[in-house]
């Protein structure tokens, strides 16, 4: 079995490489998932809000509603590996040839690019709340901006929880691409390696089961956050009209 | 004193006309019921006097200012509202749905809140399911939580919306009972119904709407025992006669 023979050598021979690759690989998913988020956030309030009656402030709006949808098609309408290199060397052109430093780069392009998908996904979340929800809120005298921060995201949240864990996976993989401006990630580790081994089958089945380990351990660990969010206690049924004592507890419930 | 005016009230949806030409003067501490077949525009006017809708004419004066005058947000907290789906935030407890309005609108403290919060909530008999969720509550239940959050803003007005209409007919009592003790205690209440013998029993005054108006209004013992109009003779006898 000389091909794990082969395998096992490169796993013992260069693990401090691999485990660099797999740290810059996280930081850089991680990172721009949360801030793509936050864009995501930012840019679904602002578009959700209702237009003002102020004049000023509805033309404000209206521009502002303009360039986040142009942001959005833009960003989802090309390919992250082109948005890399023009922003990389973009920025570089227009700085007399100084480049960005590499990992701001890399994260600043996953966040970006991100925030154009996380838009939608967090419209859609507002869209998807009961109108009830906020006519509620505002029936106790709450303003728009308190309805949403206190009623509409915490409920919206946890609806697109399985969204935003899907964001990281295909982040988690999709960080491969900013090997083409050189950010040292586990994909441009493995071009590291293999030029060193010469072993190129070898270095990408590893790379392969490395990418695999990460978004499986991702998407497990979401999911059980996941659970806890929406809890056991919603399968429980509290009492009936005739005796408030009464306490029908279904299975599975934590008590 | 008049608590709350409407003048001529108007509200279109596009072309389609809801509320024509509604006068209703509602005094303090008065219990009026609406009544009146779907679409006479009964929840509509109610949910422009909390301008959760915008009136497209006439005006709505509270203790005699026009309310697009006002701080909406102190508005509301003293005019609170109780809906036919509840609203209560789903995201929060029963005791937060509570508490969580004062602190953040009414700015008071937590401890206070709580307490004001949880006086209420036994008024409504609600005391042992201060930590369930909405969606561990049942339809009544809910309703007598949503109660239970207007009042926690000490509002001078309550405006109920068909509380009882999305509750099958063993939880519409529990309901009704908690709003007739309100009654009791001197809250200016407007209440849409169709529960008509709760409309007869509790209000000062039952207004009976058709076509985007106010058609006729009286007493409970006018208004079911003698209707003048042929209209709401007609109404009454469908429910009357079952």
């Amino acid at each position: 079995m000389n091909f794990f023979v082969q395998v096992w050598q490169i796993v013992v021979k260069y693990y401090p490489h691999l485990l660099k690759g797999i740290g810059m690989t996280l930081l850089i998913s991680l990172v721009g998932t949360l801030i793509g988020l936050v864009i995501g956030l930012l840019t679904g309030v602002v578009r959700t809000t209702p237009f003002s009656k102020n004049r000023a402030v509805r033309i404000l709006h209206k521009i502002l509603n303009g360039i986040i949808a142009c942001y959005i098609e833009i960003f989802r309408g090309t390919p992250m590996m082109v948005q890399a290199m023009v922003i990389y060397w973009g920025y570089a052109f227009m700085n007399g040839g100084q480049t960005l430093p590499l990992i701001p780069a890399g994260i600043f392009i996953v966040s970006i690019n991100t925030g154009a998908y996380m838009a939608e996904i967090v419209r859609g979340g507002i869209i998807s709340i009961d109108k009830g929800q906020f006519e509620g809120a505002y029936s106790v005298g709450m303003t728009h901006p308190q309805a949403m921060l206190h009623v509409v995201i915490p409920q919206v949240m946890r609806n697109i929880l399985p969204s935003i864990s899907n964001e990281f996976v295909i982040n988690i993989k999709d960080t491969s691409v900013l090997n083409v401006i050189g950010v040292a990630e586990l994909y441009h580790v493995a071009g590291t390696i293999k030029a060193m081994s010469f072993q190129t089958f070898q270095t990408y089945a590893v790379v392969c089961v490395l990418y695999f380990i990460m978004t499986f351990s991702v998407t497990r660990i979401l999911r059980g956050f996941e659970k806890k969010l929406s809890g056991s206690k919603n399968y429980t049924i509290c009492g009936s009209q005739s005796d408030p004592a009464a306490e029908i507890h279904v299975k599975g419930e934590a008590k | 004193m008049n608590e709350i005016v409407l003048e001529h009230l108007e509200k279109s949806f596009g072309d389609h006309k809801v509320l024509l030409d509604v006068n209703l003067t509602v005094n303090k501490g008065e219990v009026i019921s609406v009544i009146g077949s779907s679409g006479s525009g009964k929840s509509t006017m109610l949910r422009c006097i909390n301008l959760l809708e915008e009136p497209t004419g006439g005006v709505i004066k509270y203790k005699g200012d026009d309310i697009l005058t006002l701080n909406l947000s102190k508005y509301r907290t003293q005019v609170g509202m109780v809906f036919q789906q509840f609203n209560l935030f789903d995201n929060m407890t029963a005791l937060e749905n509570c508490v969580k309005p004062q602190v953040k609108v009414l700015k008071r403290k937590r401890d206070e809140a709580e307490k004001i919060a949880k006086e209420y909530i036994e008024k409504v008999g609600m005391s042992a399911y201060v930590n369930a969720r909405p969606s561990q509550l049942s339809g009544g239940q809910k309703q007598r939580i949503a109660i239970a959050r207007a009042l926690s803003m000490n509002p001078e007005v309550i405006l109920f919306d068909e509380p009882t209409s999305a509750l099958d007919p063993e939880m519409v009592g529990e309901v009704l009972d908690v709003i007739k003790n309100l009654a009791k205690s001197g809250l200016t209440m407007i209440v849409v119904t169709h529960e008509m013998a709760f409309a007869r029993e509790v209000s000062d005054r039952v207004i009976f709407m058709d076509g985007g108006v106010v058609l006729e209004e009286g007493t409970p013992e006018e208004l079911f025992g003698n209707p003048k109009m042929p209209r709401t003779r007609e109404f009454l006898s469908r429910y009357l006669n079952g």
